[in-house]
């Protein structure tokens, strides 16, 4: 994304327009850099733990095809898929809300803002209303929980300690993202986004991609391969 | 010639008009307000004290814990038959309860040794202490590209020794440090306060992993980010080449173990199976992600005491390093073979050919290490050298080093691998890399950057004398291990051979001398805190710039000017006249003369 020149910005206005870097930066230029590289940085930590994850799931996968195959047929595929769609959604508005702040458009920076927050929350609540609560009612838990008669490969509770336990650690970062959105929508609500300094709202959308990323890899991995 | 700044004398005392100009550990006011102050503060420097002061005492706490477990291995446990009376030895860690319960607490003692050691010490010890401190003044930025994450590392620091602490108090952990399943999923029956006791120490774990990253990622920025004008990648210290190494491999690394962690947590309170083989699971897997993070964090450790090397190396031979290009870049090396030989920590636990392979790669990591330790020497050879504490640390860590790092070499080697694992040989070897690598530069390099600190000097002969104190005592205490364990004393056991007892308590006498050591460089601290002479901005004659353009112990900002970098860090013969008395060095660049004024 491109570097606005914010030094040569008029001062006067908005919290954005008065905005200086720390005393430890240059300039406003400089500190949006390393807030950048900082944040590229923490979302290449959350990449690499959700490659731990991927790694379990192939190798557990490799050992118990079968359970994973039966496993994988009991999840509803609608609800999968929907909550993909809600999360692209999400994705493309989070990004129309970075944009705003770029342009200064603070009535369409806090629309796109509220949007992403709302695909956020109807995720989740998705997960847990229509595909948590039902495996939950028919004893597809995993491990100790696990009651589920009709199991066709002793291995299953693997297969479900698999899917909560990807599933539950990318939903708490959905809900960390609802958090974080609602920080930036009070922020812009009090006009600290503009033209000349909307680092925040550039960190956080980058955050909100890469939640979103892993969900289009856990989607087919644990919905669509049977 | 030297212009001496102290910091009371310098300019605290001109009153507060000029408050950017006092040394940073200049009093803000009243007790309560000091405090306050340290602990709301994002200055990288206290920081990085608050940082030491934190990772010593875990280091005393650690240590006791060794100290226990030598004095029980002091004399084998046992139950012998003596004219028809059952007989037992060796209990000393029993309080006079049963055998059982003696190896129990035994099991406990090293675990909570190991923990601490590696999660609370050796990890965080150079970087967030030292690294901390100095990095930003020798790349000439005023602080790390994000202070307040510096200081939220600290206070997760501090909340996950509390989860380890809690999981002390609440009996102790008897996994040893590595937390393999299925015993850490499987022990402590469920219903009572003992079942929570290894969540709690995973979890401190699991959250010092967020330190890590915290500091690390800080440390990645701030050299992309903040270094001086003029200064290039290869015109920067080569302490800051070793924190940046170290860094990425803790931005990269630090990840896995988290994932791993927490899967961890869930199998043992969930049993979702994942590493219990009685599901399907397989416990090999957990070993497998265990050392994918376990091992690259060992050169989290080494790269860092290696950074501090390089700098005491130089400083008191008064040369340019030797092949500065090869060390740093040795550094971005070892960075990255670390990643891909994890495999041998699992010789006997994995498949034949993925042994085959570990086996071939780990020779690889060898040889970036062993060009450092020819630089070294390089570097040391024709150098006028001062034989100060520092510089006996530095070459007290190039000995114990090159033994530590050749002994990794057999036991990288397959076939005899089989017959050294998991024995006292592989305890030796970790020591030698680990204590007598990192933690002998740790300590050299608290006593060279000493003065800059705290603005005061050591007493150089009582320090020397714990030098020589630590360096026997480690020997002693450790030497022996790589004999009994080439004999085939298994590690981890309280109880052994009459064989064995000559070499177990040759080892515990040596951690008493070990112990003398470290208090007498405590009292050396204690001292200089509170006796000592005040030291000039550059008593080494160092060329770096906190010894060239910052006032000892440094000003809040760190710098009256930004720093401009117009000499490389090592060009001593570019900067010091030829024939200058060694004992006397001038400050290549004094301050400018209205910096003190304005
Ligand atoms: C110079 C190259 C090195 C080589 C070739 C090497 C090789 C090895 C091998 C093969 C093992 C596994 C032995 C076994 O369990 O059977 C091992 C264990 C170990 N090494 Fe190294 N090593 C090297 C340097 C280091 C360094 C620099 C450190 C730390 C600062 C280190 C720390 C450890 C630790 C902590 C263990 C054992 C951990 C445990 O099982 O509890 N090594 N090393
Ligand atoms: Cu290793």
């Amino acid at each position: 994304m491109s570097t606005l020149h914010a030094d040569h910005a008029p001062s006067g206005g908005t919290y954005a327009d008065r905005y200086v870097a720390a005393a430890h930066f240059r300039d406003r230029d400089h500190e949006f850099e390393s807030v950048k590289m900082g944040v590229w940085l923490f979302l290449s930590t959350e990449i690499l733990l959700f490659a731990g994850m991927f790694v379990g799931y192939a190798i557990l996968r490799m050992l118990h095809p079968e359970a994973f195959i039966a496993g994988s047929g009991k999840l509803s595929t609608f609800w999968g898929l929907l909550n993909t769609v809600v999360l692209l959604i999400s994705s493309w508005t989070v990004a129309m809300a970075v944009r705003s702040a770029q342009l200064g458009k603070q009535g369409a920076l806090q629309f796109h803002l509220i949007v992403t927050n709302l695909c956020a929350t109807a995720f989740v609540v998705i997960k847990l209303v229509f595909e948590y609560y039902p495996k939950w009612q028919e004893g597809k838990l995993p491990g100790k929980w696990f009651s589920y008669p009709y199991a066709v490969d002793p291995s299953e509770p693997l297969w479900w300690g698999i899917y909560f336990g990807s599933t539950a650690i990318h939903a708490t970062h959905v809900i960390i993202g609802m958090g974080l959105l609602t920080w930036l929508l009070i922020r812009a609500r009090k006009g600290h986004f503009g033209p000349h300094h909307y680092t925040a709202v550039e960190g956080v959308g980058l955050y909100w991609h890469i939640v979103d990323m892993v969900w289009i890899f856990l989607f087919p991995l644990l919905y669509l391969i049977h | 010639m030297t212009t001496i700044t102290s910091p009371h004398a310098g300019h605290g005392d001109h009153g507060g008009h000029h408050d950017h100009d006092v040394s940073y550990l200049h009093p803000k006011g009243g007790i309560w307000t000091t405090i306050w102050d340290w602990a709301s503060t994002i200055d990288h420097k206290k920081i990085g004290v608050m940082y030491l002061v934190a990772i010593l005492f875990m280091f005393f706490l650690g240590g006791m814990a060794a100290i226990a477990v030598r004095l029980e291995l002091m004399e084998p446990t046992r139950e012998v038959t003596v004219a028809g009376k059952n007989v037992v030895t060796g209990q000393l860690l029993a309080f006079g309860q049963s055998l059982q319960k003696g190896n129990e607490n035994y099991n406990r003692m090293f675990t909570l040794h190991g923990a601490i050691m590696v999660f609370m010490v050796i990890v965080p010890s150079v970087p967030a202490s030292l690294g901390n401190f100095l990095l930003p003044l020798m790349l000439g930025a005023k602080d790390v590209a994000f202070p307040r994450l510096n200081l939220l590392s600290w206070y997760v620091y501090v909340l996950g020794s509390i989860f380890a602490v809690a999981a002390i108090i609440m009996g102790g952990v008897d996994t040893g440090w590595t937390f393999y399943t299925p015993y850490s999923t499987t022990t402590d029956v469920e219903g009572n306060m003992a079942y929570w006791r290894i969540v709690s120490m995973i979890l401190a774990a699991f959250i010092l992993g967020f330190s890590s990253i915290f500091t690390g990622l800080n440390f990645v920025v701030t050299v992309h980010k903040l270094r001086a004008p003029g200064m290039g990648w290869f015109d920067m210290p080569l302490f800051v080449w070793g924190i940046y190494g170290a860094a990425i491999i803790q931005v990269l690394a630090t990840p896995v173990i988290g994932i791993t962690l927490l899967l961890l947590i869930f199998e043992r309170l969930f049993r979702i199976g994942i590493f219990d083989p009685a599901m399907g699971g397989d416990p090999v897997l957990f070993q497998h992600f265990f050392w994918f993070y376990s091992h690259p964090v060992v050169y989290v450790m080494i790269l860092p005491g290696m950074a501090i090397i390089n700098e005491i190396i130089a400083v008191y031979s008064r040369k340019r390093i030797f092949g500065y290009r090869a060390v740093a870049f040795s550094t971005l090396a070892i960075a990255a073979i670390s990643f891909i030989v994890w495999g041998h920590h699992l010789f006997t636990s994995e498949g034949e050919v993925a042994a085959v392979v570990f086996s071939a790669i780990t020779f690889l990591v060898a040889i970036p290490s062993a060009i450092k330790v020819f630089n070294w020497i390089a570097t040391l050879y024709k150098g006028s050298i001062r034989l100060t504490t520092p510089m006996l640390y530095a070459l007290g860590f190039l000995f114990l080093f090159t033994i530590g790092g050749l002994t990794g070499l057999p036991l990288g080697t397959l076939s005899v691998d089989l017959h050294l694992h998991d024995s006292y040989f592989v305890v030796a070897h970790f020591h030698y890399v680990m204590m007598g690598s990192t933690i002998i530069a740790f300590i050299g390099g608290i006593h060279h950057w000493w003065p800059k600190m705290f603005g005061r000097m050591y007493n150089e002969f009582f320090a020397k004398i714990g030098f020589w104190l630590v360096f026997i005592g480690f020997n002693v205490t450790f030497f022996p291990q790589f004999m009994m364990g080439a004999h085939g004393m298994p590690r981890r056991y309280a109880s052994y051979t009459d064989e064995f007892l000559i070499y177990h308590q040759i080892s515990t006498i040596g951690s008493w001398v070990l112990l003398v050591g470290f208090l007498v460089h405590l009292f050396v601290f204690i001292h200089s805190l509170l006796a000592g002479r005040l030291a000039p901005p550059n008593p080494c004659g160092g060329l770096t710039l906190e010894w060239t353009d910052a006032a000892s112990p440094p000003i809040e900002h760190n710098f009256h000017h930004e720093p401009v970098v117009n000499h490389g860090p090592y060009d001593y013969d570019d900067v010091f006249p030829k024939q200058a008395d060694p004992k006397e060095f001038p400050m290549p660049a004094p301050l400018p003369a209205g910096a003190r004024a304005h």
